[in-house]
């Protein structure tokens, strides 16, 4: 059978294929499983849907669930078409199969980008439309009624002329045998009964009691745990080591030189964590980064001053020259550090090696990527790499490198151990701040002219910044002819009618591993944005909120719209009012509009936020209590990075933080009351993991300008001097 | 030896007694739900219940424990536990839910000593509870909801 269908074929093709397939649906344990429906499920229509003679609907998730809410949206699209009670839903976390499971944006398994839910939106609705239609032809050939008289809805199939009526189990093994309808029908938005409304998350009981199930807590038979010194310094490598005081700790196993340092095998974590504390290891610092990150951004402060000529000129509008002209011109530089993403579940993976084929137990971004890299790893063909996809403790990013470099030094420490056997790689939070594919650090100037009556005639902003998508397999789709799109994002296609504009872009070395971050290029491109046309209205008297509104081409309606509303709600009067500053930023990313305004006092001369106005518009909103809910979360996170959050390397590269004692994340005594508002829409769902992040922090400087006159050229704020 | 007591169960463990309790709950009982976020007390992913009061579980070697009765998310049965955690899934606390274990024990604890703890109280006694998802907003909102069931 070929297994290579087209994504739309799989869908239409038979309910054989599925079975040809062997899906992996072994749940011994229950993995990334929501109290998952009947073990025996005999209706599976597709590779998403399988209904059990219980009556419980189990959807196949092939979104990492990491938080955002994967399981419970996808869910609800499912639930819609197929008439189910919400009840009835359950979710399991789909393995690693490109052909059944990939991202419809992007061609592999992937969630990334706040695509999950768009992209799925038809799919999932088809997926359940399709088991909808074989159970109502199975209920029609077993009752004798035409298919077109019967109804279904609240998990219940109905024949009202006949009264007879049954559950979805009942019939499952009938409607299994059904032909897969070709082109099963999906409703007319306006009869949506459960996309719109407040549906409770499938996890939340799971993840209130403990027996949710993550990568950390698989514990397989004879399983060792391993822990790998990573060099001190990027791009070091191993000399020479000695291992004698680690091998003589009870419980150490061997110690193994793999490509990405030295691995200690342990049969408990304790014993492996020791066992590394006693390595002796000498490193190679040849090819290593020892610079500074402040030697750094003086690099790149160069390179961003001539990023026009000696990068790329990616939007360019009239004659830049008029800024030169201008009656008044203002010029800033913004310095953004190296984040960590630092998910709370620092990053693991478990494999087991059975001599010619690999499974591993894990939470993936992108398991389509990391099928392949085991393979070329391992040696194997990719039909012998199984990949189980686990609950993620977090992730923002971080379970998605595009070098799959987690993948592969687990595959390197069960190929290095010599035999078959079963190894849990653990990483600590000191290797998680220490470990590099940060969010990189960027360098934007801008610069931009006022004429006489205070109007912008000139914008112009030079970012000096690594490509993200370079070196990855994702380069060929999002990188054209050298340009990084993901790079200055959120600072070309503005929807400002600035008179003249000019972007650049200087894509600098990347002698530190960086990858994208909760919000990719809009998390420093909107700092430096949103904060710099802000002092432009400051400079002209125009009010922030109005000058912004003002400003808009005619033809952005959305953003127009999530204004507004902000401005509404925060019952806008002004940048200051009873000694409390306000400020409001906007993004467009990711497809999704996103309006803050932010409530900020001076607490011994730092900006304190109290409260934050949130208006989004991400089309249609399906599951509005996750929308709110990543909303809450995004200004959460994008708070800790604009108050806190920097890594820095010293002198000789080593970084500097280590732990949450000096890489402090936001905590419950800093974090503001959230409003959210969510535009009605009927437009194409967009995402909502990373929209609401980037906004934050230009909104509290904006406020904590107007309040003090201070402006902030540099994140976190802990940075600056008191006001 | 190490002999304590967790949910209720005695245990006599041959154990190097350093071992942190965390990894004596995870690696040695299976007892997951007790999660490790930092391994320096910084984050109270590990927050467990030692005899009744909440205890860092990544920094309490082994051998501090002889003799005491350890409860974890697994196992907590008291009033405050139950109210809280209904609480949690009535308002969809947890995203990405690493942290909420700990979260739960904490509030627990609060809510023993303040039956009606104000926000101040609240962003008080959970200040050691990081949420990388920043739930904080829901975390702060169940914990009034779970101190109103409870004078009911």
């Amino acid at each position: 059978m070929d297994t290579k269908t087209t994504r739309r074929g799989f869908l239409t093709a038979g309910a054989g294929l599925v079975l040809a397939l062997t899906l992996p649906m072994g749940r011994g344990r229950a993995q990334g499983v929501v109290a998952a429906g009947s073990e025996a499920a005999p209706f599976a229509p597709n590779a998403f849907v399988r209904i059990g003679t219980d009556d419980l609907v189990t959807v196949m998730i092939k979104h990492l669930e990491m938080g955002q809410g994967s399981y419970t949206g996808l869910s609800t699209l499912v639930a819609e078409e197929l008439e189910a009670s919400w009840s009835q839903m359950r979710a399991e976390g789909a393995p690693a199969n490109d052909e059944l499971y990939a991202n419809t944006y992007l061609g592999t398994q992937l969630t990334g980008g706040s695509t999950g839910l768009g992209n799925s939106y038809i799919q999932m609705r088809k997926a359940g439309a399709t088991a909808r239609e074989m159970l109502v032809a199975a209920a029609a050939a077993e009752w004798g009624v035409p298919a077109s008289e019967i109804t279904v809805k609240d998990g219940v199939i109905s024949h009202a002329a006949s009264s007879k009526s049954s559950g979805f189990g009942a019939l499952a093994d009938a409607a299994a045998k059904q032909p897969v309808p070709a082109d099963p029908a999906i409703k007319d938005p306006k009869d949506f009964k459960l996309i719109g409304t407040m549906l409770p998350r499938l996890d939340s009981a799971a993840k209130s009691n403990g027996s949710a199930e993550f990568t950390m807590d698989v514990y397989r038979e004879g399983m060792q745990t391993v822990v790998v010194a990573h060099p001190p310094k990027f791009g070091a490598t191993v000399a020479s080591y000695d291992d004698s005081a680690a091998l003589a700790i009870k419980g150490v196993v061997m110690v193994r030189q793999i490509s990405f340092g030295v691995a200690v095998y342990a049969t408990n974590t304790f014993a492996a964590l020791q066992g590394r504390n006693a390595l002796k290891i000498v490193w190679d610092d040849s090819k290593a980064e020892t610079r500074s990150t402040a030697q750094i951004f003086e690099e790149y402060s160069a390179a961003a001053a001539t990023a026009h000529t000696e990068g790329f000129v990616v939007e360019s509008d009239g004659d830049i020259a008029s800024i030169d002209g201008a009656a008044k011109i203002l010029e800033a530089e913004y310095r953004l550090p190296f984040l960590a993403h630092a998910p709370l579940e620092p990053l693991d993976a478990v494999i087991e090696w059975k001599g010619n084929k690999v499974e591993m137990w894990y939470g993936s971004q992108t398991p389509g990527f990391d099928r392949i890299k085991a393979s070329e790893v391992m040696g194997i063909p990719l039909d012998d790499v199984t990949i189980n996809v686990l609950f993620a403790g977090g992730s923002f990013g971080r379970r998605s490198p595009g070098s799959s470099h987690i993948t592969a030094e687990a595959c390197e420490i069960a190929k290095a151990a010599g035999g078959e056997g079963v190894y849990k790689l653990l990483w600590t939070r000191e290797d998680d701040i220490k470990g590099g594919y940060y969010r990189p650090m960027a360098v934007h100037k801008m610069r931009a002219g006022l004429d006489a009556d205070g109007k912008i005639v000139g914008w112009d902003n030079s970012i000096a910044t690594p490509s993200l998508f370079t070196g990855t397999p994702l380069e060929g789709g999002m990188v054209k002819d050298g340009i990084d799109g993901g790079s200055f994002e959120g600072s070309a296609e503005l929807p400002y009618a600035f008179g003249s504009r000019r972007v650049s872009w200087k894509g600098m070395p990347k002698t530190v591993p960086v990858m994208w971050w909760r919000a990719v290029g809009h998390s420093h491109t909107g700092y430096a944005v949103e904060c710099f046309l802000d002092e432009l209205f400051a400079e002209s008297g125009t009010d922030p909120m109005q000058g912004r509104i003002d400003l808009l081409k005619p033809e952005e309606t959305r953003v127009r719209g999530v204004l507004e509303k902000v401005k509404e709600m925060s019952g806008w009067t002004g940048s200051v009012r009873d000694g409390k500053g306000y400020g409001v930023a906007y993004a467009r990313s990711f497809g999704t509009y996103v309006a803050e305004v932010a409530e900020v006092e001076n607490r011994d001369g730092h900006p304190f936020v109290t409260r934050v106005w949130c208006a989004v518009d991400c089309g249609v909103p399906v599951s509005p209590d996750v929308i709110i809910a990543q909303m809450e979360g995004s200004i959460g996170f994008g708070l800790s990075a604009a108050l806190h959050s920097q890594i820095t390397l010293k002198e000789g590269g080593e970084v500097e933080q280590a732990n949450f004692y000096n890489y402090p994340l936001l905590r419950i005594s800093e974090m503001p009351a959230v409003e959210v508002a969510i535009i009605p829409s009927t437009e194409m769902p967009t995402g909502v993991g990373e929209p609401g992040v980037s906004p934050v922090a230009p909104a509290v400087g904006n406020a904590w300008r107007a309040l003090t006159g201070q402006k902030r050229y540099q994140l976190p704020f802990s940075l600056g001097e008191k006001a | 030896m190490a002999s304590f007591t967790v949910n209720g169960r005695d245990y006599n463990l041959d154990i190097d007694p350093e071992t942190p309790l965390l990894w004596v709950l995870r690696d040695e009982l299976h007892l997951t739900g007790t999660k490790f976020g930092c391994g320096v007390s910084q984050c109270g992913a590990c927050t467990v219940m030692l005899d009744g009061m909440p205890r860092r579980a990544c920094v309490t070697p082994v051998s501090m424990v002889e003799g005491s009765a350890i409860t974890t998310i697994e196992g907590v049965e008291s009033r405050e536990a139950k109210a809280l955690q209904a609480a949690w899934a009535a308002l969809d606390v947890p995203q990405c839910g690493w942290c909420q274990s700990g979260q739960i024990l904490s509030a627990a604890a609060l809510l023993q000593e303040k039956p009606k703890p104000t926000d101040e109280d609240i962003d008080h006694a959970m200040a050691g509870n990081l949420c990388r998802c920043a739930t904080y907003v829901r975390i702060r909102k169940a914990i009034h909801e779970a101190a109103k069931t409870l004078e009911g």
